[in-house]
This record gives C-alpha cells, sequence and structure tokens, in this order.
C-alpha cells in the first residue's frame, strides 16, 4: 500500500526528481506531513541528486512511513528469499565517479566520507594500474558486526549488512574491524544536518545520519524494497556494476539494464572478490580490468601510502 | 624473613606505638604543600573536564582521529592504564600466593596503583566513544560476542576485586586509627574511620575471617587480572589488521603490563618514602628486591618483543613488512627504537648493577620506563592503523595521518590528573602500609592492635 502512495507521489513529482528521489519520497515528506497544504504556497526539496527543488506544498501528499520501531524490525529482517550480490566489472571503470556522487547524496555524506569510493590501483609494479570502485562488501562472514558490543551492526538474511544509528555508541570497533576500510564516523554534524531536522530515522538508508555514530554502504537497502537497484549502480554511466539475487542467479547491469546469469558472468570472466584469504567471503564480485575499453589517466598513488 | 617475636609487652607497645605514628603522620599532617598538590591535581583535571565537554558539543572531529585512524590517543591511553593496574594482581596476589614475604608492606602501593589504573581505564573509554549518552546500550543490547563486553565484564569485575583487596586488610587499620588518632583528625574523618571498620574487636576470629578472605580474593584475581588485559589485547588481536593480527598478543600486554606497574609502584615508594619520612618501612632492601622484579619481568617482557618483531620482520609479508618498515625505519623508528632501548634493554642492563638498584637512580630508571611504556602503548595503536590494506584516497591529508589534537592532550591530561589524585587521596586517608601486618612481620602479637591506649 505504501508503496502506491510513493508511486503516485513520484508521478506528481515529475521528472524534476525522478527516479532518485528517495529522499523525497521516503525521509522527507514525512517531515511535512504537519505541513498546511495551501495551493499556490512553494516548498523547497532536496533531491537525492543533492538539487533543491521547490514543489507546490499542493503536490505533497504524506507518505506512508512505518513508525520508527516498525522501520527498524524490518530493517533488521532485510527482503525475503533474497540474497544480493554485486558484480564490478573493472574493465568497464573509467573514474566517471557519479557513483560516489550520487551515493553521496542519497545517503546524506560529505564530500571526504565514501559509502563507496573509486580507488586508484596497482597490483604490482609491473602492471598496468585500474580505476577499481569499493563499496562495502557485505561479507558473509563479516568482521565489524562481530566486534559490536550493542549489536547496532548486524546482517541480515537478504546478505546486507546495515547499521542502526540509533542504537550505534560510536566505539568505532567496528572500522577497525573491517580490512577493507569500507566504514566512515561521523567526526562532526553530518553534512546538510539542519535540512533533515525531524526527518524520521530510515535504517534502509542510514538517513538522518548522526554525529557520533557510524555509517558506510547500504546496497541502498531502501531503494531495493521498492524494486529499484541501489544509487550507485544506476548512475553509472559506464555499466560498470551488475547487481541482483544470488538466489535467482541474476545480475542486472545498471547502465543497459541487461540481465545475465550471475554465476555465469563470474565463471566466464574470473571473477575474483577482494582479498579472499581472509576469509570475509565478499558479496562483491570484481571481473578483472582487461581489455580495457578506455585509457587509465589517474595519477598513480603508492599502493599503500 | 624471619619472624622474631617480642616477648615484652612494654617493648611490644613502645614499637607498636612509633609504627602507628610513623604510619599515620601522613594522615594526621596538615601542611600547604598537600592543599597546593590536591589544587593543582583538580584544576588540570577540571581543564581536561572542559575538554570532554567541548568534544562532546563539536563532535569527535576535534581529535586527531579520522576515518582510518579511528582510534588515537584514548585508546593507547586507555590500554596503558590496565596495563598500569595489573601491578595489584602480581603484587598483592601472585606474589603472596608465592608466600614472598618482602611484598606485604608494598601489597598497599600496589592496590592503589591497581584501582586508580582500573577506574581510569573505565572512564576513559566512556570518553573515546561518539556517544557516550548512549552508555547504557552496551547493558541494554550487549552481544556477548563482542570483545568489548568481555571487556567491560573483566573491568568492572577487577575494580570490585581490587577494591576489596584494599579494603578488606585495611579493616583492622581503619579500627586502629579509630582507636588511636582521637582528635588528631577532624570528626568526619573519624566518623569515616568508625564505619568503614564495621566495629572491628580484633579477636582471633574476625583475623581469620580476614585471612580467609583475603586469601578467597588473591585466587580470584589471578584468573581475573590475567584475563583483564588479555582480553584488552584482543580488542586488537580479534582484528586482520597487520600488526595487531597476532597470537601472542595477550601474553605479550600481560608480560609489558607488569613492566608498565612495577615501575609505577617503584615511583609510589619513593615519593612516600622521601615525603614521609619512611626510609625504615620502604627499605633499600625493598627497593633492591623491586629492581629485581623489574628485571625479570622486563626479560620476559623483552622475550614476548623478540617474538612479536622479530618473527614477522624475518618474513616481511606485505601488509606486515609495511608495518614493520614504518616502525622500524619510517616514521615511528625513532619513538620505537627510544622506547625499546631506553624503555627496556638499557634498565634491563643497568639493573644487573647493585649500584643502579640504590632507590634514587631506580626511581629514575623506572620513571623513564614508566613514560616510554605509554609511548609504546600508542605504537601498538597508531602505526598499524595508518597502514590500512587498501589504499586511502579522495580523502584530505588530515585523514592519512595521526597528530593528537590540544583536546585530547587535555583529556589525557585529565585521564592522568584524575588518576594521581585517587591514589593521593587513598594515601591520605588511609595508611600506605599495612600496620597490623607489618607489626605482626616485626613480631608484635596481635593483642597489643586491639588495646586501647591508655592516654
Amino acid at each position: 500500500m505504501d508503496k502506491n502512495t510513493r508511486r503516485k507521489f513520484m508521478k506528481t513529482l515529475g521528472a524534476s526528481i525522478g527516479a532518485a528521489g528517495i529522499i523525497g519520497s521516503s525521509s522527507l515528506l514525512s517531515s511535512c506531513n504537519k505541513v498546511e497544504t495551501v495551493a499556490g504556497d512553494k516548498i523547497t526539496l532536496l533531491t537525492s541528486s543533492g538539487e533543491l527543488v521547490e514543489v507546490d506544498k499542493a503536490m505533497l501528499k504524506p507518505a506512508d512511513m512505518p513508525s520508527l520501531s516498525e522501520n527498524q524490525k524490518r530493517g533488521r529482517e532485510g527482503l525475503p528469499g533474497k540474497s544480493w550480490v554485486m558484480v564490478i566489472d573493472l574493465a568497464k571503470c573509467r573514474n566517471a565517479r557519479e557513483c560516489m556522487k550520487a551515493c553521496q547524496n542519497h545517503h546524506q555524506l560529505r564530500p571526504e566520507q565514501h559509502h563507496i569510493n573509486v580507488l586508484q590501483m596497482q597490483d604490482t609494479e609491473d602492471t598496468a594500474p585500474y580505476y577499481m570502485p569499493k563499496p562495502c562488501k557485505h561479507c558473509d562472514n563479516p568482521p565489524c558486526t562481530k566486534v559490536c558490543p550493542v549489536n547496532a551492526t548486524f546482517k541480515r538474511d537478504d546478505g546486507i549488512v546495515l547499521i542502526d544509528n540509533e542504537r550505534c555508541i560510536g566505539c568505532r570497533f567496528c572500522v577497525a574491524a573491517c580490512p577493507y576500510s569500507a566504514r566512515v564516523f561521523h567526526w562532526f554534524e553530518p553534512r546538510d544536518a539542519e535540512k533533515y531536522e525531524g526527518v524520521a530515522y530510515n535504517i534502509e538508508c542510514n538517513v538522518p545520519q548522526k554525529k557520533g555514530t557510524i555509517s558506510k554502504c547500504l546496497f541502498s537497502a531502501d531503494r531495493l524494497r521498492d524494486d529499484k537497484l541501489p544509487t550507485c549502480v544506476s548512475a553509472c554511466p559506464n555499466g560498470v556494476y551488475w547487481f541482483g539475487d544470488r538466489n535467482e542467479d541474476a545480475v542486472t547491469n545498471g547502465t543497459t539494464k541487461e540481465t545475465v546469469s550471475f554465476s555465469k558472468l563470474v565463471k566466464d570472466n574470473a571473477a575474483y572478490t577482494l582479498m579472499a584469504e581472509l576469509g570475509t567471503k565478499p558479496r562483491v564480485y570484481y571481473l578483472p580490468p582487461k581489455d580495457r575499453t578506455s585509457p587509465f589517466q589517474g595519477n598513480i598513488e603508492e599502493h599503500h601510502s | 624473613m624471619e619472624m622474631n617475636k617480642i616477648e615484652s609487652p612494654e617493648e611490644s607497645r613502645k614499637l607498636l606505638d612509633k609504627i602507628v605514628f610513623d604510619l599515620t603522620r601522613s594522615i594526621v599532617k596538615k601542611d600547604e604543600l598537600t592543599r597546593f598538590w590536591f589544587f593543582i591535581l583538580i584544576v588540570f583535571a577540571g581543564v581536561g573536564l572542559w575538554g570532554w565537554a567541548i568534544q562532546i558539543d563539536q563532535g569527535l572531529g576535534v581529535t586527531g582521529m579520522r576515518d582510518y585512524v579511528s582510534w588515537g590517543m584514548y585508546i593507547a591511553n586507555f590500554v596503558f592504564f590496565v596495563a598500569f593496574s595489573l601491578v595489584g594482581f602480581l603484587i598483592s596476589s601472585a606474589m603472596h600466593l608465592l608466600n614472598i614475604h618482602w611484598v606485604k608492606p608494598i601489597s598497599r602501593v600496589a592496590e592503589q596503583v591497581a584501582i586508580a589504573g582500573v577506574a581510569l581505564a573505565g572512564i576513559i573509554i566512556v570518553m573515546d566513544m561518539g556517544r557516550p549518552d548512549r552508555l547504557l546500550n552496551v547493558f541494554l543490547h550487549g552481544r556477548f560476542a563482542s570483545p568489548i563486553v568481555w571487556d567491560l565484564t573483566v573491568v568492572t569485575t577487577y575494580l570490585t576485586i581490587s577494591v576489596l583487596l584494599f579494603y578488606i586488610p585495611l579493616i583492622p587499620d581503619l579500627a586502629l586509627l579509630r582507636d588511636r588518632l582521637g582528635d588528631e583528625v577532624p570528626k568526619w574523618k573519624m566518623k569515616i574511620y568508625t564505619i568503614l571498620s564495621l566495629g572491628w574487636k580484633g579477636n582471633a576470629k574476625q583475623y581469620k575471617t580476614v585471612y580467609h578472605a583475603m586469601r578467597v580474593l588473591m585466587i580470584l584475581i589471578v584468573p581475573v587480572g590475567l584475563s583483564i588485559h588479555t582480553v584488552t589485547s584482543w580488542l586488537f588481536a580479534a582484528t586482520l589488521r597487520a600488526g595487531w593480527d597476532t597470537t601472542i598478543f595477550g601474553p605479550y600486554f600481560v608480560a609489558g603490563a607488569f613492566v608498565a606497574g612495577v615501575a609505577a609502584v617503584i615511583i609510589l615508594m619513593y615519593i612516600y618514602r622521601i615525603r614521609h619520612g619512611l626510609q625504615e618501612y620502604f627499605e633499600d632492601i625493598h627497593f633492591d628486591k623491586m629492581a629485581k622484579l623489574l628485571v625479570f619481568v622486563s626479560l620476559v617482557y623483552l622475550y614476548f618483543n623478540v617474538n612479536e618483531f622479530l618473527v614477522p620482520g624475518y618474513k616481511m609479508k606485505t601488509a606486515e613488512g609495511i608495518h614493520l618498515s614504518n616502525i622500524f625505519s619510517g616514521g615511528y623508528s625513532l619513538m620505537f627504537w627510544s622506547v625499546q632501548i631506553s624503555g627496556l634493554i638499557l634498565p634491563t642492563i643497568l639493573l644487573l648493577f647493585k649500584f643502579f638498584r640504590k632507590p634514587l637512580s631506580l626511581v629514575i630508571i623506572s620513571v623513564v620506563v614508566l613514560a616510554t611504556a605509554w609511548l609504546k602503548r600508542f605504537i601498538i595503536v597508531i602505526p598499524t592503523m595508518e597502514h590500512p590494506f587498501l589504499p586511502i584516497q579522495n580523502v584530505p591529508e588530515n585523514f592519512h595521518h595521526y597528530a593528537p589534537t590540544s583536546i585530547e592532550i587535555m583529556i589525557t591530561l585529565f585521564s592522568f590528573c584524575a588518576a594521581i589524585l585517587i591514589i593521593s587521596v587513598l594515601a591520605k586517608f588511609f595508611p600506605v602500609i599495612t600496620i597490623w601486618e607489618y607489626a605482626e612481620e616485626k613480631g608484635i602479637d596481635k593483642k597489643y592492635l586491639s588495646e586501647q591506649p591508655k592516654n
């Protein structure tokens, strides 16, 4: 039911917000519940691509957001029957960084905070450098959730590792435990904190972010609930990302919308996971950067700074 | 030490009077220097608390920590204080159980260190939290699989047992103070002694209970003491990071803790000896023995250091190699080598010579050992975090390296002042040596202890 309301709302808002209007559709609207809707009155909304748009207040309809406890409960359970995986084709990445931008807007992150970070990599001195987008690996043996003292970060049945920033005590043990440096901490007030004041917390996109708590890539769990691909996957202009359900053995390319067999894609391209020797069992697979479609133009730093 | 019984009652009473007089001098004496000392400690601790208020208001961003080095000086300081406190277990439990008599006058000093150290460790860890207001979540939603929950459990247990191990042998002394100090201390203080002495009469049954309770506590604290620092080491060893991912971290931390703690106890013994004129109580022989103990624990620690650095250094595996190059010859090399040489190798060699085991030279060496012990924890925590497995990119320059800010220094200063304050209060309120045990050791029969003074 709430999906319908949200869809209708999306249509009303039109193309200016578009399919990316996650904040508009879920969180911000709930803050507008109390607003008296008088025709002609304009309200400024923040879209997930970081733009401010003016919308007629009359066009706003309150969304059916579950209560915080309900949201936290269903957020912990995950989407039944699903087992999410991501495949990143390193041959395709041209360092466009659209994924990083879209992600930071979706998750209320400062420019230096990355749920996904495109790294410039070089495996050995003699091999070619390449770009490597690095989201959270949503490990099946996650070192981060093990060490959390309060169960604020946890693994759901659909494979996603999530954070409840209403519970996080900010000990940063998970940051120390994560070998992929996937986690960020809110050392200060999060970006645009004032704009998000009073917005109901959505555990599945970890927004509003909170000072003194942890955040990280969530595979856009809120978008998955709405049958959409994660923000970074949709934002990529170069066909780098494949995302899908391991149980269905199907992954969809965010750019071309092509759907292929996950196991075949992984097998045919000799996919690997990052630092498999650590035994973390990542859910993010990389296709090696062979037959690249564009030259590396970065300035390779030393692998370990 | 031979227990030589004094037969004559007069002699016993005279000696006991002298012991009580000497050991209560620090309690009875009112002087400006003590007041000034407390004033300074409270002011500096207050400044540190103000720093914490700023940190709570603005966020942990006021520190030098960022997403890569996300544990900094607070955690290093936390490890230091846990280490510092472990000497309580070594001296007042392990060595007592081994029937080593010379440590008896030193146990209370060791317990002062234990209580102050573990209390501050608990406070520092809260000061490192991003959301200290949610501390209760650890109890409400505690997950037993997390080493933090284990740490919390053993730290509180260790604090409880240490307080009891300080308090129970203090009861007969409190009765002594209650019976003998009279008008020499203010009424409120006397009231505290009266309440805390629990109506102690000094009969054989009561002493039996005290002995029994002490023995139980001494045995109980063995596993807890070992756990407290082992679990602290697991906060690091339970991760996959180069430099922390090692199997000997538990015993390595425990051995290092003994080095720091013995040095701390030596420093306090020296201060009490000079300040309160206790040359006959903290004798040269005690310093000599403590110096030998320091050599012993340093050698054990050296053995673990050789294993911890030489074995991976021999192999230089990828990530491990980068970490070790950084501390052997990179940015942390000066700190690392000065800590290893002046805090471990040099003291061990010097203290083999009787000349350096004299109180003054020993206390100077101990100060160096304690200071380098603090730096060692810094080296354990920070360099590993500066070199994660994946490159640090697309972040500002200050994310790459860690340097503590003035707020962190203020809060760390608070922890030092608060620890010294706890020790100073304990030393001002209660005798620094267990009087009844000491008197017994000197051959005074217990019956004289419970006698009311004639005057």
